[in-house]
């Protein structure tokens, strides 16, 4: 009558379909929420999932009831003092009948939240920045692994079996379990051969030397071949792909005229490299410079979120950048980018000194350097030195950005130079 | 009665013991008379558990992103440790349905056996609800049909469109049932062929509806205009909808008859919760408890099995924290033992209030209670003062007129059968839920749509109504609106949606 079917070997993600749907039909909330997250979070932990909270209103599936108001009756239990004709007065205004204690009718005014996957989260950091399908799916992959060889276990699968050592270890435990025998075997010998060579063949005693020597030899003899214990298996391990590593430098202008949303848009983009980056390498080091007439080496915090005031010497940045090269970063060990964001603005007379610096002691250094201008502005000075710059060096990349989906662009060649 | 070894003693479950303890369980509700369907126990996992949870029961469903919501909720919670998930989802389906979680122990494993596999099965298969209003033999063929054909729709006419139908249709959902009507039988084969027939013939109906609303000079106008249309108020708004509303597709009309469909599978579950979770637990009860004297399950065996038992049923009172209304597990369980002890050892009320029962063999009032019954009726019949004086019921009348609370009825001997009554009503789906109708369509004019809602106790509609006749209109297609009919007679329009606000 009865079946038992274990099921449990079925997919789990039956319901996938439906929870992608329900983020497909609240994208734009999610987005918010999202773009939320993006603002809050450090570079580096760009890659988890996120808590989503969406306002309950707007996800409800309206059904058709009663609203307060009216006349009815209500059953409780756990009357405790009760009598009939009692009055007790109403629990929180116009609420329900609910005895003495607060009604529970908040519930539901609660946000619904729930909690994004780091692909989901990816998905639409991705959509915002427009870029193509290759490009995201090569960003979202997950890190290749190796397998290596990793000495000898235990346990393990018949392929996997190592004959060699298995039998160098079957060797070695016969020999230490068959040596005390056969010491006592050689000392047997001897015994007899002596005791031979002064009494008769059928002595007792004599005889009895040699059922010993019988029985050693079974003992010997008992001690088997090869046994389970002497196998080896050949251990292999996964390791990450070697890589080397990388350095990225973050540098950013400061000036009065950077305002909040210039640098969020340089978040973005900071981000994005980061992404890239993390990609590619297994160690990467994050250096921020900002500087307004003087460069400074900062943490995140201070980078996003300090104001400062004050003029533009993007020199100052490029000079500390070299110097932090130098000292710290040896290129011959360390994979260097540079990401530079500025509104454009900087002093004329330092223009032509940041096209020079770069040229001749930053670019040759840098595997790559990503400059972008956030402005809506006319191309300032600096702008027409880098060109310059651009000439020279393939892996320059600049861009003027107004809004985030212009990010991409510069992108474009550093993958280009990926697939090659 | 002799000692016999237990089945098992550790907590550990295997394909084996579930057998072994199935059988034993089978046994023993044979010899109760329990009548079931064959059982299909499945296995699953935590994960394929709220995949279960989140498509409400249905092993086949189609995708609408209400579930996917309902999905993101259960794995918040679970993820959370704020809920544990439930010990059982059963399907009413012919084989039936069962889950077994991998994580439970044995004894919660056979508890959910008994309880699910037994309990709830028979009470599918005997409840006169679910004889005359649900099919298990087609259940989920009909499932597998809707779910491929909403996909089929969704290829053709796209997800966005389908998503449309489907939110206005589950908008409507509790109203898109026949309280009623009987109806008549299908198979999966039947319904296929039957579906394109009434693709056809459906819009047939429609054109007729069409082609009278189209004002027609040289026609009876008057006597025309003085009929409404439908001649007698409906109550199946999703019914009236599938066969008349004018600008739909024939596939939206399929769509909107597979929610219906869906609504009228699960309706004798909403009306029969009490009895029904009454009945499982009940049993499981006793069929573990007889497990047990029969020295087939150990000590400890039988204090986990009651302490999850006495979660199970237990009922916080009115000022606890924790209250959220009767717990139908309580209840039911109470209601159910209690019908055992009176016709096992009725004291002299008892005999007073069921001179039937008092006596008789449990075994068989049982099952009839069981079969006859739904909630409203199974407490207006069989809650007795003992019940009524164990759980301390108390009845509470908010009036929005006055000022107080008023506490009318008691445990006591003036109280228990308001106390009887005003529970059963509580039970009642239709005290519970608006009573709302079909009322008339404007044919002769703008082919506006009126539901009248006939108030009770002057209580009003809630907030969501606007939204409510956003969907309708969506589905009808032109203007519609809500009328309230007060307790006097006298009627007013509450709500209107002229479509062009859509």
């Amino acid at each position: 009558m009865t079946q038992v079917i274990d099921r449990r070997l079925n997919g789990k993600n039956k319901s996938a379909v439906n929870r992608q749907r329900f983020i497909r039909r609240f994208k734009s909330q999610i987005r918010r929420a999202v773009s939320d997250a993006i603002a809050g979070r450090s570079i580096t932990d760009v890659e988890q999932g996120e808590n989503v909270r969406i306002p309950s209103k707007d996800i409800s599936e309206p059904v058709i009831h009663h609203g307060p108001g009216g006349k009815r009756d209500m059953i409780h239990p756990g009357n405790k003092e009760f009598v009939k004709g009692d009055r007790v007065p109403r629990p929180g205004g116009q609420g329900k009948g609910r005895g003495s204690k607060a009604s529970n009718s908040g519930e539901g005014e609660d946000d619904f939240t729930f909690e994004l996957s780091r692909d989901e989260f990816l998905e639409f950091f991705f959509e915002d920045l427009e870029l193509p399908d290759l490009v995201k799916t090569k960003l979202a992959k997950l890190e290749s692994q190796k397998t290596v060889r990793a000495g000898y276990t235990t346990a393990g699968i018949p392929t996997n079996i190592n004959v060699i050592r298995s039998l160098k270890g079957a060797l070695s435990r016969r020999i230490a379990l068959q040596s005390p025998y056969k010491k006592q075997l050689q000392d047997k010998e001897r015994e007899l051969e002596d005791a031979l060579k002064l009494h008769g063949e059928y002595e007792p005693f004599v005889v009895e030397l040699k059922n010993e020597i019988k029985f050693l030899r079974k003992k010997i003899k008992a001690v088997p071949f090869i046994d389970e214990f002497d196998l080896r298996y050949n251990n292999r391990v996964k390791r990450q792909v070697p890589t080397t590593q990388a350095v990225m430098f973050c540098l950013m202008d400061v000036s009065g005229s950077m305002d909040q949303e210039k640098k969020d848009i340089s978040k973005r983009f900071f981000m994005l490299l980061y992404l890239f980056l993390t990609r590619n390498y297994e160690k990467i080091d994050l250096v921020f410079i900002r500087h307004h007439t003087i460069a400074l080496e900062v943490d995140e915090e201070d980078f996003f979120y300090s104001r400062e005031t004050g003029g533009t010497v993007v020199s100052s940045a490029l000079e500390l950048m070299h110097q932090i090269i130098e000292e710290r970063y040896p290129s011959s060990d360390w994979n260097i980018y540079a990401a530079q964001a500025s509104d454009g603005d900087n002093w004329n007379d330092d223009s032509p000194l940041c096209r020079d610096l770069l040229r001749d002691s930053v670019m040759p250094l840098v595997q790559y350097y990503a400059y972008i201008e956030i402005t809506t502005d006319v191309h300032q000075n600096l702008w027409h030195e880098y060109l310059n710059v651009k000439k020279k060096y393939p892996n320059f990349a600049m861009q003027r950005i107004e809004g985030v989906q212009d990010i991409y662009p510069v992108f474009r060649k550093l993958f280009k130079k990926q697939a090659a | 009665m002799k000692k016999r070894e237990p089945i098992s003693t550790g907590s550990e479950w295997t394909f084996d013991l579930i057998n072994r303890y199935d059988q034993e369980i089978a046994r023993i509700a044979a010899s109760y008379n329990l009548e079931t369907y064959p059982n299909q126990i499945e296995v699953i996992s935590a994960e394929q558990m709220m995949d279960a949870y989140s498509s409400v029961g249905m092993p086949v469903g189609y995708h609408h992103w209400s579930f996917g919501k309902q999905f993101l909720e259960t794995d918040k919670n679970y993820r959370r440790g704020r809920m544990g998930l439930a010990y059982e989802i059963v399907i009413n389906s012919n084989p039936c349905i069962a889950y077994l979680m991998e994580e439970n122990t044995m004894a919660m494993q056979a508890l959910v056996i008994a309880h699910a596999a037994y309990g709830h099965n028979s009470f599918f298969k005997c409840n006169y609800l679910f004889r005359t209003w649900t099919n298990a033999d087609a259940i989920i063929d009909y499932l597998l049909f809707a779910k491929n054909y909403v996909t089929h729709c969704e290829q053709r006419y796209g997800e966005e469109q389908v998503e449309l139908v489907l939110d206005s249709c589950h908008a409507l959902m509790n109203y898109g049932v026949d309280r009623y009507k009987r109806p008549y039988r299908l198979s999966l084969a039947k319904e296929e062929a039957r579906q394109k027939e009434r693709e056809e013939y459906l819009q047939l109906q429609v054109n007729e509806l069409w082609r009278k609303t189209i004002p027609l000079a040289s026609r009876g106008a008057v006597e025309d205009a003085e009929q409404r249309f439908p001649s007698e108020p409906q109550e199946n708004l999703l019914y009236f909808i599938e066969k008349n509303a004018p600008l739909l597709e024939p596939w939206q009309r399929e769509l909107v008859r597979i929610v219906r469909k869906i609504a009228q599978y699960f309706y004798p579950q909403r009306q029969t919760q009490v009895m029904n979770e009454g009945w499982a637990t009940f049993w499981h009860y006793t069929i573990l408890n007889r497990l047990y004297d029969e020295g087939l399950v150990t000590d400890g065996f039988i204090m986990e099995f009651l302490q999850s038992h006495t979660n199970v049923v237990y009922q916080p009172s009115f000022d606890h924290p924790g209250y959220s209304g009767i717990n139908p597990y309580a209840l039911g369980f109470t209601m159910m033992s209690d019908i055992r002890r009176i016709c096992e050892n009725p004291t002299e009320e008892d005999k007073r209030w069921f001179p039937d029962l008092a006596n008789t063999d449990w075994v068989k009032s049982l099952d009839f209670a069981m079969r006859n019954f739904k909630d409203e009726s199974f407490i207006a019949q069989y809650l007795s003062p003992k019940v009524i004086r164990d759980l301390k019921l108390f009845a509470v009348l908010d009036d929005d007129s006055r000022k107080d609370l008023e506490i009318t009825a008691i445990h006591d001997d003036q109280g228990y059968q308001s106390v009887r009554q005003m529970l059963s009503d509580q039970y009642n789906l239709g005290n519970r839920e608006p009573n709302i109708q079909v009322y008339n369509v404007n044919r002769r004019g703008d082919r506006s749509l009126t539901l009248r809602h006939y108030q009770h106790n002057r209580r009003p509609l809630g907030d969501s109504t606007d939204e409510i006749l956003r969907h309708l209109a969506r589905l009808w297609g032109f203007t519609v609106r809500m009328e309230t009919e007060h307790e006097d007679g006298s009627v007013e329009t509450t709500h209107e949606l002229v479509v062009g606000e859509l």
